[in-house]
């Protein structure tokens, strides 16, 4: 008797602290959306309601005048070059390393894996350097470069634990049937992996999405600034304009946040095992 | 002979295969990740007013850093703020992720849509983030009433730390939850059914299991922490205001490398010494992370 009210005890507590999270998150957010659909004066009478109209002037400024439109297709360029080219030089390294050991073959895999605790920020100086020597500074290529070097880890510590999965008897049939290694790569493999690629595509996208140290870094001219980067400089700007700032923070999250509630099933495995093997 | 040639031409091949499908990965990742990584340690021994320091100096920036007052001063300042701050996150995040987890795993009605929403501001740009506490702490809005919490010496560092908290909980309570999940309903009734109380079974039973949890957890924070440069130049700028109580190594590595002098900056050859130094923080909290968890996971 006493152990069930014990039970539902905690039980109530946990429904307390969860209701109480929730709030913690939402709020922040909720301010965030709402504000940014309020027209300026609307936000000093009003700053915590609901909006009285949907108001999307501040939107429609940030992308006539602020060319925000230009910088999400930036990140978008850099996004997407980027994952692409993650995705097929690990799942390449991965194949051999999963598939076609040889000696310091595990050496190699740790070599890789270790990225995953490396932080790429302390090599900013020399990457500079090495951007400006190539002529790729000011750049979307440079950004590309380096987030493809920071995804690399990720995709390979993922994409190699799923190959190993594959039964080598499947392979060999295949080989009697005359299919060579690239052939097994492309018409076996690939099919097998593309779970494990999209849950490599969605945990990469996020952080190279939200990178703002490496434009900073490495880019210049407006033309080629990224959302983050735009974000921080008009961020200035616009100070007094809440209207402006908050509508330039939501739009720079919506993306993420619709990845993610979409592909959170294979985000969340992605990252768990990332987290939890390494 | 003929089927020697034939063995050698197809180990041939067989390494030319293996080469062609590392050498992309390979390269990029050596040249763009870690060769960098050490080309900065080697020019922390330079120095030279120009982009790339050309003239030896040997330990010359690092003798600075540590007796010179202006440089010392810093340095010292940002390294007690970052750990300051780490210590924050770290016990908001464990404490508040380890409980949010252990609510979530119940299996009680909008457990499951809270999993999913938790994650939403770790989704988020650290960036945004701070620029959204930073608005939303104006007066205007009114919520946490008129304190200049960033203007304030003792509560700016705090504030940020809770800020960047908020947003990375979420990930505390995804490798949490994926711990709680992990432990085998038969252990936790077998101790029920002995007649474990609550905290019993928190402390047979469910901490034992998410230890190696709570090490990749602080593992995390610890490298993030200590390399994070977003949330101070978003909510106090880069000189980490009020009077570089907010400075991190972040802040002070973006400074001192790529600022002008005027606005703090040291010159390429110091940049790299601060990184150096933020290199031997990061690899001395991996080591030990290294030594506590994972050589007890081995034996």
């Amino acid at each position: 008797m006493k152990r069930k009210k014990h039970r539902t005890l905690s039980t109530y507590v946990y429904y307390l602290a969860m209701l109480a999270y929730l709030v913690v998150i939402a709020y922040p957010l909720y301010l965030m959306v709402v504000t940014s659909l309020k027209p300026n004066a609307e936000i000093f009478k009003n700053p915590l309601g609901p909006p009285q109209s949907f108001y999307l002037g501040n939107f429609i400024t940030l992308i006539s005048r602020a060319n925000f439109n230009l910088y999400f297709l930036n990140s978008l360029i850099v996004v997407f070059v980027s994952l692409f080219c993650i995705i097929i030089f690990s799942s390449l390294a991965a194949f051999i390393l999963a598939k076609h050991g040889f000696k310091g073959s595990t050496f190699l895999y740790s070599f890789f894996v270790a990225g995953l605790i490396i932080p790429i920020r302390l090599g900013t100086i020399s990457i500079l350097k090495m951007m400006i020597g190539f002529g790729l500074h000011d750049t979307l290529a440079s950004v590309i470069l380096v987030s493809i070097a920071t995804g690399i880890p990720f995709g390979i510590f993922i994409l190699t634990d799923f190959i190993r999965m594959v039964p080598d008897d499947l392979m060999h049939a295949a080989r009697i049937d005359g299919y060579s290694e690239p052939k097994i790569f492309l018409r076996i493999i690939i099919p097998l992996l593309l779970p494990a690629i999209a849950s490599v595509a969605v945990v990469n996208f996020i952080p190279i999405w939200n990178d703002f140290w490496f434009p900073l870094i490495l880019l210049k001219s407006q033309s080629v600034r990224t959302v983050p980067l735009a974000t921080a400089l008009l961020f200035g700007q616009f100070s007094t304009n809440y209207g402006h700032v908050f509508a330039m923070l939501t739009m720079a999250s919506v993306p993420v946040v619709i990845t993610y509630l979409i592909f959170s099933r294979w985000f969340i495995k992605g990252l768990t095992e990332g987290g939890l093997k390494g | 002979m003929g089927s020697n040639t034939s063995y050698t031409r197809r180990r041939v091949q067989k390494i030319l295969f293996r080469l062609g499908f590392l050498l992309p990965a390979l390269l990029i990742y050596t040249f763009i990740l870690l060769i960098p990584i050490v080309d900065s340690m080697r020019l922390s021994f330079y120095t030279g007013s120009g982009l790339i320091p050309n003239t030896f100096i040997g330990l010359g920036n690092y003798i600075k850093i540590f007796t010179q007052d202006v440089f010392r001063e810093r340095v010292w300042g940002a390294f007690t703020n970052n750990i300051k701050f780490f210590l924050i996150v770290t016990l908001l995040q464990n404490v508040l992720g380890f409980f949010l987890a252990m609510a979530v795993t119940r299996p009680i009605k909008g457990a499951s849509f809270m999993r999913k929403i938790s994650f939403i501001p770790t989704t988020l740009s650290v960036l945004v983030v701070g620029f959204l506490f930073r608005q939303i702490l104006n007066p205007i809005w009114g919520i946490l009433g008129n304190f200049p919490w960033l203007g304030n010496e003792f509560t700016a560092l705090p504030t940020l730390a809770v800020a960047v908290s908020w947003q990375f909980i979420g990930e505390s309570i995804l490798l949490y939850t994926v711990g709680i999940d992990g432990i085998p309903i038969e252990l936790l009734e077998a101790a029920r059914i002995d007649g474990a109380n609550w905290f019993q079974e928190m402390r047979h039973i469910i901490l034992p299991a998410i230890m190696p949890i709570v090490g990749i957890v602080t593992l995390l924070i610890y490298v993030g922490d200590f390399t994070q440069f977003d949330i101070v130049y978003a909510m106090t700028t880069t000189s980490g205001n009020p009077r570089f109580k907010t400075d991190l190594f972040g802040s002070l590595f973006y400074r001192t490398a790529f600022s002008t002098p005027a606005r703090g900056g040291w010159g390429m050859g110091m940049g790299a010494a601060v990184s150096t130094i933020m290199f031997a923080v990061v690899a001395f909290g991996v080591g030990i992370w290294f030594f506590v968890f994972q050589r007890k996971r081995d034996a």
